[in-house]
């Protein structure tokens, strides 16, 4: 088994078009993931956001914005599991986040696969400290977003 | 078999794997094996401001769970990661997978709610 990269394909009921604007629309991509981006993704540029999640919401993010082709393809870097303010993890690696967007269902539907890679650079201890992490906030703000959009 | 293929081959209850690595320095004495182990006891201490003692009370709670093993160099207790390393890469990459099944439910409400 792989420990360097997660895949994930999931099928939404709603055309390509509104699933690109709510992955590369930064505002629209804040509100799903749960974090508040300040300024616009345009490849080669570094968006920082706030996240929203309670319990979490005095950590920023950086993406880096990597590649941009409009309805099928959308990449940024970041450092996954950033968790701890007091640490300065600009100089660690990042991982790659790729989401392929496919049209489906002669245009009624939209398969998305997201994939993260470069876990394997990650330093051992850092994917360690991922189990300090107390995973209640994110279940959370996973309900209240469901009720925000229900 | 080898040790490390038998401990792969199985997936033992990481509980006590975690719980072990619930302290900041115990993830640092970590983060020196992984990067410029195996270690004695000396240099592990080196910098922390923690006596030799307490970071040996440390390791021996790492290795009570496998995560690190001891040898004897002359006179030296010297330490290395074990195979255990291989539970944190798998359980970490379980984690964040978990974070983005829940991400694409939430993106796949946040689209579906405008097409119906």
């Amino acid at each position: 088994m792989s420990t360097d990269r997660i895949e994930k394909r999931v099928v939404l009921r709603a055309p390509r078009s509104r699933v690109w604007r709510a992955i590369a629309d930064a505002k629209e991509f804040g509100t799903w993931f749960g974090m508040k981006l300040e300024g616009a993704f345009a490849a080669g540029r570094t968006v920082r956001g706030r996240l929203t999640i309670p319990n979490y919401d005095h950590l920023t993010l950086e993406l880096q914005i990597e590649r941009i082709e409009a309805e099928h393809f959308f990449s940024y870097r970041w450092h996954p599991y950033a968790i701890d303010p007091k640490v300065d993890y600009s100089s660690e690696p990042t991982t790659l986040v790729e989401f392929r967007l496919e049209e489906i269902d002669g245009g009624k539907g939209t398969a998305v696969t997201i994939v993260e890679s470069g876990f394997d650079r990650i330093p051992l201890a850092r994917r360690a400290e991922a189990f300090r992490m107390n995973d209640a906030g994110w279940a959370g703000q996973a309900k209240k977003l469901a009720q925000y959009v229900a | 078999m080898s040790p490390s293929r038998a401990a792969a081959s199985k997936r033992p209850d990481a509980a006590p794997v975690f719980a072990a690595l619930g302290d900041t320095l115990r993830l640092g004495l970590l983060g020196r094996l992984s990067a410029d182990g195996p270690l004695s006891i000396r240099r592990l201490s080196e910098g922390t401001g923690v006596t030799r003692q307490a970071i040996t009370r440390h390791l021996e709670a790492l290795g009570r769970v496998g995560l690190v093993r001891d040898a004897r160099r002359g006179r030296e207790r010297v330490f290395s990661l074990d195979a255990k390393r291989l539970e944190i890469a798998r359980q970490y990459l379980d984690r964040v997978a978990a974070q983005w099944d829940a991400a694409a439910a939430r993106l796949k409400a946040f689209v579906e709610v405008d097409s119906r």
